[in-house]
């Protein structure tokens, strides 16, 4: 109000908070630009004074070495480019953090339901996990897990037979891989169809709760629908896929599916480091929980399991999603000390096997910022609809 | 005022910008040391010792030009890189040269931005196994786990072999050659690939070198050597020419006890490259008694071999290719005149 008197009354432009804010904008902004302008061509005269040639062109060219861990895709190392190696340090970075997602989930709220037990035993043992892997550093623990695995685990010829053709030894842990044949594509169509009616039977079940107060078994029907359909369909389209056991070659284990000691210590190391600071967050969350909730439930004559998972838990998640997300994104960013213990995700792979044959820094370095960036945005935004999803709806 | 300090700061970075651009021999003698760019730490070319004082092959090369240029050979600070980041240290000048059992390549050459100077170790991939295994060659290695350092040639190298052979293999790559060392000997591999000169180096400091055995076939070329950054001529000559007076000194006899001597020498070649007569410093850049200081405070080519890598120390390596070439090898200086 007396921003816009003072202008119209005729004082100087300059004292207008209005246009000197826009001013000070525009000149904080033409900086930025300029700085940008300068930091970009100072880079391309540098290059081409060196020498150095730029663009990404060289994504197509041949990679010529090859990787250990490749997943969904073929790799080659006469034909295969480094935009495959891009692809793959992708997937591979996704498969890790994904896993380490899920897995850090689980050890966190069991931890942290468990550090809040009444028995005293249990409740030590919950806090000596959190409060001793919490404060040991990340890279450490990816040593100790990739060391620990070569202390503990027999050697390929005395490996330790987990049960038929499922092997485990220092080289990690080989079992039978399935090969499709004809005709298979029924079976993951089935698991889909499983999943969408288990959605349907919930929804059908939490309904006819709420009308008539009857519960129904909604878990046990959803884990028939989702495993009993596929193997249903398989067993009606006459089985279309094969088995390869894993073998006993010269040196290693040939054939099968195996799961390399690199991942499981990387996909350990994270899970097992996150997990405890998950653990926290559960505690914190759970906490935050007023304690006439479960007095209250408990009078209800509810069970203590179903009191946590229905009226505790649920009040807690509003308070646990936000830190959690920051938890995800820092499994996932962290997934790039895989180097330390030869898991070749994106950064080594990519930004670092890739950089150093083509030299293109600048450009690799770019696309793997990108990535990570668009990750990181794909978790928060996924995680910030589940929360406001999951919010209290206030009536 | 703001957009005075602006043109200030933009007129401040330009002046930088040309500064760094300037010879990188004034700005070695201006900040007065050299930044060298050296491993990690691999025993015999470069590791720091129980004083913690950088020591071998590839460092004496950083002692040898900063003796030339400084007439003392401790002005080097060393920079420790992997065999990731050596080539991005050097392009961003945070080194002045990289000494580091560096392969010779086109690439490398060409469209990576640097120069090599020369060559001064020749060297072979190779691959090392436990003696447990019972294997005796190369081919003999289908279905192997093989442990080797990223962003070598060594792994483009290992691939085409493989694929050459017919074989297949699994690698795992790590970062330092500490890492791929740990994970061999823990037996997360069969195999450790790397040029032969490191599997010796390796070798020497494992708990029992007699349990590992070095494979008779190598698979490649790799001349090894030291480079600098494309576009700054002279800089990429004296180090050219100090790779050379090592070599040439000692092909001429000269070594770091008879220098001295050796500066009166009736030899016109001697007298020349000792500065007792010529100019060949001055047409560098330096003293007239560049060669000199490197001899008499490093030593030649064949006295830094036999200090860290010959047959007196623990990777016995023998001279083989790096040899003098009137000497059965293919060591071979061009004539400094």
């Amino acid at each position: 109000m007396t921003a816009d008197v003072s202008g119209q009354s005729g004082v100087s432009l300059w004292r207008d908070p209005k246009i000197r804010a826009i001013f000070f904008q525009v000149l904080v902004l033409g900086l930025f630009l300029a700085f940008v302008l300068y930091v970009g061509n100072n880079t391309i005269i540098n290059l081409e004074k060196r020498g150095i040639a730029s663009g990404f062109g060289f994504l197509s060219q041949p990679a010529g070495f090859d990787i250990g861990v490749v997943l969904l895709m073929d790799f080659n190392a006469q034909t295969s480019t480094h935009g495959d190696v891009l692809l793959i340090g992708m997937i591979n970075t996704l498969a890790v953090s994904f896993a380490g997602i899920v897995l850090a989930t689980i050890i966190g709220f069991i931890f942290g339901v468990l550090r809040l037990s009444n028995n005293w035993m249990v409740n030590k043992i919950a806090a000596v996990y959190i409060e001793v892997v919490r404060n040991i550093p990340l890279l450490v623990q990816l040593l100790f897990w990739y060391g620990a695995v070569g202390a503990f685990l027999p050697g390929v010829k005395d490996s330790i037979h987990l049960s038929e053709n499922v092997y485990l030894n220092i080289r990690g842990l080989a079992f039978p891989k399935i090969i499709p044949e004809a005709g298979f594509m029924i079976i993951p169509i089935a698991l889909i169809i499983g999943i969408v009616a288990t959605v349907f039977v919930s929804k059908w079940a939490q309904k006819r709760q709420d009308a008539t107060g009857q519960p129904f078994p909604t878990f046990w029907a959803g884990l028939g629908l989702i495993i009993g359909l596929p193997i249903i369909a398989a067993l009606v389209s006459g089985i279309p896929f094969s088995i390869e056991d894993p073998k006993f070659g010269r040196f290693n284990i040939q054939g099968g599916w195996s799961l390399e000691p690199e991942f499981l210590a990387l996909l350990l190391g994270l899970a097992i480091y996150t997990g405890s600071f998950i653990a926290e967050i559960v505690r914190a969350g759970i906490n935050s929980v007023s304690h006439g909730q479960t007095e209250a439930a408990n009078s209800l004559g509810l069970h203590p399991n179903k009191t946590m998972r229905l009226i505790i838990l649920p009040q807690a998640l509003r308070v646990i999603i936000p830190p959690l997300t920051s938890q995800y994104l820092n499994l996932t960013k962290n997934s790039s000390l895989a180097t330390a213990v030869g898991y070749p995700e994106i950064v080594a792979i990519f930004s670092g096997t890739s950089l150093n044959q083509t030299g293109q820094a600048i450009e690799i370095i770019a696309l793997t910022m990108l990535f990570y960036l668009v990750i990181s945005l794909l978790i928060s935004l996924f995680m910030n609809w589940y929360n406001k999803k999951i919010a209290l709806v206030e009536r | 005022m703001k957009k005075a300090s602006f043109l200030a700061v933009a007129a401040t970075a330009t002046l930088m910008a040309g500064a760094a651009s300037a010879g990188t021999l004034d700005d070695v003698k201006a900040k007065g040391f050299i930044q060298c760019g050296v491993t990690t730490g691999l025993a015999g070319f470069a590791a720091p010792n129980d004083q913690g004082v950088w020591e071998g092959f590839d460092v004496d090369f950083c002692r040898s030009m900063s003796a030339a240029i400084f007439g003392d050979p401790d002005k080097v600070k060393y920079t420790p890189t992997t065999a990731k980041e050596r080539f991005t240290a050097l392009q961003s000048g945070e080194i002045d040269v990289l000494a580091r059992n560096t392969t010779w390549t086109l690439t490398r050459d060409v469209n990576l931005g640097f120069e090599f100077v020369g060559v001064n170790y020749y060297d072979g991939q190779g691959f090392m196994v436990k003696k447990s295994l019972g294997v005796s060659s190369a081919k003999e290695l289908d279905g192997a786990r093989v442990c080797l350092q990223s962003g070598t040639t060594t792994e483009l190298n290992l691939a085409d072999y493989f694929a050459a052979e017919g074989m297949k293999y699994d690698s795992v790559l790590f970062d330092t050659a500490d890492e791929v060392r740990t994970a061999y000997l823990d037996d997360k591999c069969d195999v450790y690939t790397t040029d032969q000169s490191g599997l010796y180096a390796q070798r020497s400091v494992v708990p029992n070198p007699d349990n590992h055995v070095v494979l008779p076939e190598v698979i490649s070329k790799e001349p090894l050597g030291p480079l600098v950054r494309h576009g700054d001529n002279q800089w990429g000559d004296i180090a050219r020419w100090v790779l050379n007076a090592l070599i040439n000194a000692e092909e001429m006899g000269i070594t770091s006890a008879n220098a001295a001597d050796m500066k009166g020498s009736a030899n016109p070649g001697i007298a020349r490259l000792m500065g007792a007569s010529g100019d060949l410093g001055e047409q560098l850049g330096l003293s007239n008694d560049w060669a000199y200081n490197i001899v008499s405070m490093v030593g030649n080519y064949g006295e830094i071999f036999e200090k860290h890598l010959g047959q007196g120390t623990p990777l016995k390596i023998s001279r083989g290719l790096n040899a003098q070439w009137n000497k059965g090898g293919i060591l071979y200086a061009p004539p400094a005149r």
